[in-house]
């Protein structure tokens, strides 16, 4: 008997989600253990520590508050960007998602852009993960999140360009593959908005 | 997009069929091939051990000679090589081989077949996970070759030795990265699986063990494996980038201070490291519980005793095995508030492990007990499993585990878990399962004479592991004989050791039968033990697609000997619950 996956577009009757939802909410929570992880790590050395940052100073002088700032204004409109592009899949509109969908990538462009002048100028001044635990942290965190928003760009710009033709072949899953990947998007700007206090301001 | 309806069409090539298949059974059947020949792997290492400590610094013959002089100098074995062996071991028994057996092989083989799916929920994603294991396993096996050889800083990789030791244990943090990313894709995708592909009639009430079994191992390997992630990638920044996550200030190697910032906490790497290892303790026996209740309830014809005891006890254990982490750690220091919580925590999560236990047996009673070969390892099972979880019960008493910690002891409790325990149940799922992966029976005679002769000299290996280390003996040394308390347990050793030899040996009589009845084994129909569970509605060895028609479920996982009827099991598929009428027709096939 040659079977089709149920569920794999139409919802499952008890659970009201199709199976790459529920993947993605599972991935999703071994991700909160992975940063959960890094984020106890982070308190454990930190509180063991004499001084934070180790070689003193304020860790709001030692990052760039402002850039740091901008980066998290950038990312929540990223986000807002990835749910308008998943509302124009909802209404029909494969030229709005497209729009839309561009403006999210662009937008996390931005992010590792800015990302990319904030490392070298801690390079430049000779500020290596291997300098003190306060930039090991800064950089290992940062890093993994940064890998994250590269992981969201390759999914997006393939949902932009060749994914986009499944939206001819059955809208509703390409809307769901476009929801999922908004939930994975959304969780990365997440993790950010923790990030960015617990790193650049406290 | 659009091929995931039509993309498994009936000329695949071979590369399709059988290297990068997306077909459950085939990446099962993989996933177990690959799992056991690491496990021989992996016991060999041990085999060449066992010949320093039952004989300490004398050549080993034959063998010495061939591993070379940096291993081996003069063919005795250097205790660099020693240590590698030791951490090898356990690594490629724990992640290269048990876990890959019994969640990657049974789990992809038996669970879409029992909930009566198609496939697994994501068939590419299936392919994707092993075809990450099998490279983490093969880098892991690279590493011995390496300048330095292979880790050697013990299974756990305790800092900061693991951050200063050669080369090899950066590599074991690779192969551990990809290991851990695998286990991390099945679980998703099992846990998808068992909720949203459940046949028609299939409710939570009606699932055999085993998938319970599995569902809760899957949120274990989901949740628990992540932070030995996050663990590993900041060992790789302490031997790579130069960071002190682990590395405390000023530590001292080999009598010069080391240059780096400092500041770190190597307890921090315990937590991590036994935040996933301890339930990963019960992701080597829970997929094990399942086979041995499967077994359980086909050869005593009766239904499981306290089936919804043994799921809500599942339930609890998977619950509490996230917070007993540190009853590992009672030795560090790490304060008595602590320790007495997760010695408290420790003592609860083995009441639901005794009730498993408990019920297991009490399906015994009263029981017409085929002894098959799959039986007896399943009842084997028992009291070593029984062995192994009693003697823990001492270690998770801080009192009592500061004399037994790191001793001998400690090594036969988890192996008398893992070893008669979760491997005898792994080996009574080959057993039952064979028939429904090949169409044939393993035979018979060669199955019992494996089974006595393992059962046997798996004994004489850990038992008297029990008495050395309530002598006093630490695992992990080189000589045992260097410690006036150790010398008074070194005949012990060389029991063990000859034990150790002889359950190899025992393994090759397994390993003939394993490929004599692919050939020559009695060939078998659908449901050639009788069972009642929805594997074997479906031909043997199954199609692409597993069943002829879309099963539906009638009636509970273990309805055996039901009063009143013909036959003395009543299949799920069975709508009359009358023996071996089936709904599938066996046209189409």
């Amino acid at each position: 008997m040659e079977t089709a996956i149920p569920h794999l577009v139409e919802p499952h009757p008890v659970t009201g989600i199709p199976n790459g939802k529920f993947g993605i909410w599972l991935f999703l929570a071994s991700e909160v253990m992975l940063f959960g992880a890094l984020f106890s790590s982070y308190v454990l050395i930190r509180v063991g520590a004499p001084h934070w940052p180790p070689e003193g100073g304020l860790s709001s002088e030692v990052l760039n508050v402002p850039l740091g700032t901008f980066n998290t204004a950038v990312l929540i409109t990223s986000s807002i960007t990835m749910v308008l592009a998943w509302a124009s899949c909802k209404m029909g509109s494969l030229p709005k998602f497209k729009l839309w969908m561009a403006a999210t990538v662009g937008l996390a462009l931005v992010f590792l852009v800015v990302k990319y002048f904030e490392y070298s100028d801690k390079f430049h001044h000779g500020h290596f993960p291997s300098h003190d635990n306060f930039y090991g942290i800064y950089f290992v965190l940062t890093g993994l999140h940064g890998l994250h928003i590269v992981g969201g760009i390759v999914v997006n710009t393939y949902l932009l360009t060749f994914g986009s033709k499944l939206w001819n072949v059955d809208r509703e899953w390409f809307t769901n593959r476009v929801e999922n990947a908004g939930l994975y998007w959304h969780f990365v700007d997440l993790v950010w908005i923790f990030l960015f206090p617990s790193l650049y301001l406290l | 997009m659009s091929d995931h309806a039509h993309a498994e069409h009936h000329e695949m090539p071979f590369w399709r069929k059988y290297i990068f298949s997306v077909d459950h059974k085939v990446i099962g059947i993989q996933y177990a091939v690959s799992a056991l020949v690491f496990l021989l792997v992996g016991f060999s290492l041990m085999m060449i051990m066992r010949w320093q400590l039952a004989y300490p610094g004398q050549p080993l013959p034959i063998l010495g000679k061939i591993l070379g002089d940096t291993a081996m100098p003069g063919g005795v074995m250097a205790p660099e090589f020693y240590n590698q062996l030791g951490a090898m071991h356990g690594t490629i028994m724990v992640f290269m081989g048990v876990v890959p057996l019994a969640v990657g092989g049974f789990g992809n083989f038996v669970t879409p077949l029992q909930i009566g799916a198609p496939d697994m929920a994501f068939p590419r994603l299936n392919m994707i996970s092993y075809w990450a294991f099998l490279p983490g396993g093969l880098i892991m096996l690279a590493s011995f070759f390496v300048q330095g050889g292979a880790a050697q800083s013990g299974w756990t990789s305790y800092p900061p030795l693991s951050d200063i030791a050669p080369a090899g244990q950066t590599i074991w943090c690779f192969g551990m990265v990809l290991l851990i990313t695998s286990s991390l894709l099945g679980s998703i995708n099992f846990i998808v699986t068992i909720v949203q592909l459940r046949a028609k009639g299939l409710t939570y009430w009606r699932l055999p063990f085993f998938v319970h079994a599995q569902l809760v191992t899957a949120f274990l390997l989901l949740l628990a494996f992540p932070p030995l992630e996050a663990a590993t990638v900041l060992q790789l920044m302490d031997r790579l980038a130069g960071t002190s996550f682990f590395l405390p200030s000023g530590l001292v190697v080999s009598g010069e201070q080391l240059k780096i910032a400092g500041g770190g906490n190597p307890l921090l790497w315990q937590h991590l490291f036994w935040f996933l290892a301890h339930p990963e303790v019960y992701v080597l026996i829970l997929p094990a519980m399942g086979i041995v209740a499967e077994v359980i309830a086909n050869n005593t014809r009766k239904p499981l005793w306290g089936y919804r005891l043994l799921v809500y006890s599942v339930v609890f254990v998977g619950f509490m095995s996230f917070v007993v982490w540190a009853h590992h750690m009672f030795m560090t220091g790490m304060g008595t508030t602590m320790s007495t919580f997760f010695q408290t925590t420790t003592m609860i999560i083995s009441v639901p492990s005794v009730i498993i236990l408990t019920c297991f047996i009490m399906s015994l009673y009263g029981g017409a007990i085929r002894f098959t070969t799959p039986m007896l390892f399943a009842t084997a099972f028992l009291p070593m499993f029984a062995i192994g979880g009693l003697t823990g019960l001492p270690l998770g008493l801080t009192a009592s585990d500061i004399y037994l910690h790191d001793t001998f002891y400690v090594i036969a409790h988890f192996h008398y878990v893992v070893a008669p325990g979760t491997l005898f149940a792994l080996f009574a799922g080959i057993y039952y399962w064979y028939p429904k992966a090949t169409g044939r029976k393993l035979n018979e005679t060669l199955g019992k004479i494996h089974f006595w002769a393992s059962f046997v000299a798996i004994n004489f290996v850990f038992m008297p592991m029990f008495f050395q280390g309530m002598a006093g003996l630490s695992r992990r040394l080189y000589d045992p004989t260097i410690y006036a308390h150790g010398r008074g347990v070194q005949a012990l050793n060389v029991v063990i050791s000859w034990g150790a030899w002889g359950l190899g040996l025992a393994q090759l009589v397994f390993i003939v039968n394993f490929f004599l009845s692919l050939k020559s084994g009695a060939r078998v129909a659908e449901n050639p033990w009788n069972a009642t569970t929805l594997e074997w509605a479906t031909p043997s060895p199954p199609g692409h697609g597993n069943f002829l028609t879309e099963p539906v479920v009638y009636r509970e996982p273990y309805e055996y000997s039901v009063p009143g009827k013909a036959n003395d099991f009543s299949p799920q598929f069975s709508p009359e619950g009358d023996g071996p009428a089936r709904p599938q027709p066996r046209g189409g096939a």
